[in-house]
């Protein structure tokens, strides 16, 4: 049997951002929130045509995936630390929507794995987008997707990428609640933890 | 000083026009979102902005050189931009990236006996601020001439400033248009 040839993974970018919130008009936080993203800039290689079988990629993108997700545990100083997570994907105009629906697996559960086990869906983005183009990467807490604290997201975006035959994929993670959380719904002190949601 | 809010970048450029670059070219790049004590009034004495340059430019430089995670003789370039919102005037960015940021950030890259390269402007939430990038002690060294972007999609409010530094370890990805090189720099005069 022929082996399976599998498209190569070219990385052109890599970026980590962090944001240290101490306040936003109220009262400084005692400890700020941080939000951190990891976004790799990487070649489509199924920019161009129309690719019935893309799935393939999705185990190629697996080591990305885990060296971002450690990357930003690294960053906010442990596992421990994390309440919120993301993620979403650009994909360059010569690609399609369903190449960004590739990073859901891969980049989901990354994360899982480098926080340690974690019972809430991943909420993610994706788009067709240019050079320059921005992406809100929405968050929510990592344990429990009602948590309304913890609802946010993070704007990503570089601006040499994506080019047309590229995607760009980002994760993101938080240490916690909005910095002035006032909005009421679930707190974290209700968490249940047993399905996910509540 | 009144912080709302500091943030880092760390580029890495993997691959430049199908080229493998290795190590890659790294740039860092951390900004702080402040309160500007001067919003909506003129205020002849702009001293109190000159300190809070001098603290960020230890403050931003230290962010920078401990994102890249090198030792401050490894820093190769820098620059510093600021972004003031509506409510202040341009006059405000000159005081706090001009007269006291540059000799706390040099401490922070070593040496750094180039001028920082700078750039202001008035802006909004979400709008882009270049930093332009220069050597660290030979302002000459042409393939280290580069940029980088910063954007926050929620400063500088009116009353806020947004002050930038950035710092590499690197020149550009492949630089190929002769002049001074690193290795040639003396970095005596701060030109070549």
């Amino acid at each position: 049997m022929p082996e399976l040839k599998r498209p190569e993974l070219k990385l052109r970018k890599m970026l980590t951002i962090v944001e240290e919130i101490h306040h936003e008009g109220g009262p400084v936080a005692d400890k700020p929130l941080l939000r951190t993203a990891a976004i790799a800039v990487i070649h489509n290689p199924f920019a161009g045509r129309f690719e019935p079988n893309i799935q393939g990629f999705m185990d190629d993108l697996r080591p990305l995936g885990l060296q971002m997700a450690e990357t930003l545990v690294k960053t906010l100083g442990g596992a421990d630390q994390v309440e919120g997570y993301g993620k979403g994907a650009l994909i360059g105009a010569a690609g399609e929507l369903e190449h960004g629906a590739l990073w859901h697996a891969p980049g989901g559960y990354a994360m899982r794995e480098a926080i340690g086990g974690t019972k809430a869906i991943v909420p993610s983005a994706k788009k067709v987008g240019g050079v320059g183009a921005r992406l809100d990467v929405p968050i929510t807490h990592i344990n429990a997707a009602y948590v309304r604290s913890h609802f946010d997201s993070m704007e990503v975006g570089v601006n040499d990428g994506p080019r047309a035959d590229e995607m760009l994929l980002a994760l993101v993670m938080t240490t916690g609640a909005r910095v002035h959380s006032r909005s009421g719904g679930l707190e974290v002190d209700d968490i249940e933890g047993l399905d996910g949601l509540r | 000083m009144d912080i709302r809010k500091i943030a880092t970048w760390v580029e890495e450029t993997h691959i430049e026009i199908g080229q493998a670059i290795s190590p890659p070219t790294r740039k860092a790049v951390a900004v702080a979102v402040i309160a500007n004590p001067f919003a909506g009034k003129y205020v002849a004495d702009l001293e109190p902005l000159m300190d809070i340059g001098a603290a960020l430019g230890e403050l931003l430089g230290r962010k920078c050189v401990a994102a890249l995670g090198i030792s401050p003789s490894d820093a190769e370039s820098y620059g510093k931009a600021a972004m003031v919102g509506e409510n202040g005037e341009l006059e405000h960015a000159a005081a706090i990236l001009h007269p006291k940021l540059g000799a706390p950030l040099r401490k922070e890259v070593e040496k750094g006996a180039a001028l920082v390269p700078s750039s202001k402007k008035m802006g909004g939430p979400g709008q882009v601020l270049d930093v332009p990038l220069g050597h660290k002690d030979a302002a000459y060294v042409r393939s280290h001439f580069d940029g980088i972007e910063v954007r926050l999609n929620d400063a500088p409010r009116a009353n806020e400033i947004m002050v930038a530094v950035a710092v590499t370890d690197s020149g550009r990805p492949l630089p190929r248009v002769g002049g001074l090189t690193h290795e040639q720099a003396e970095g005596k005069d701060g030109l070549r």
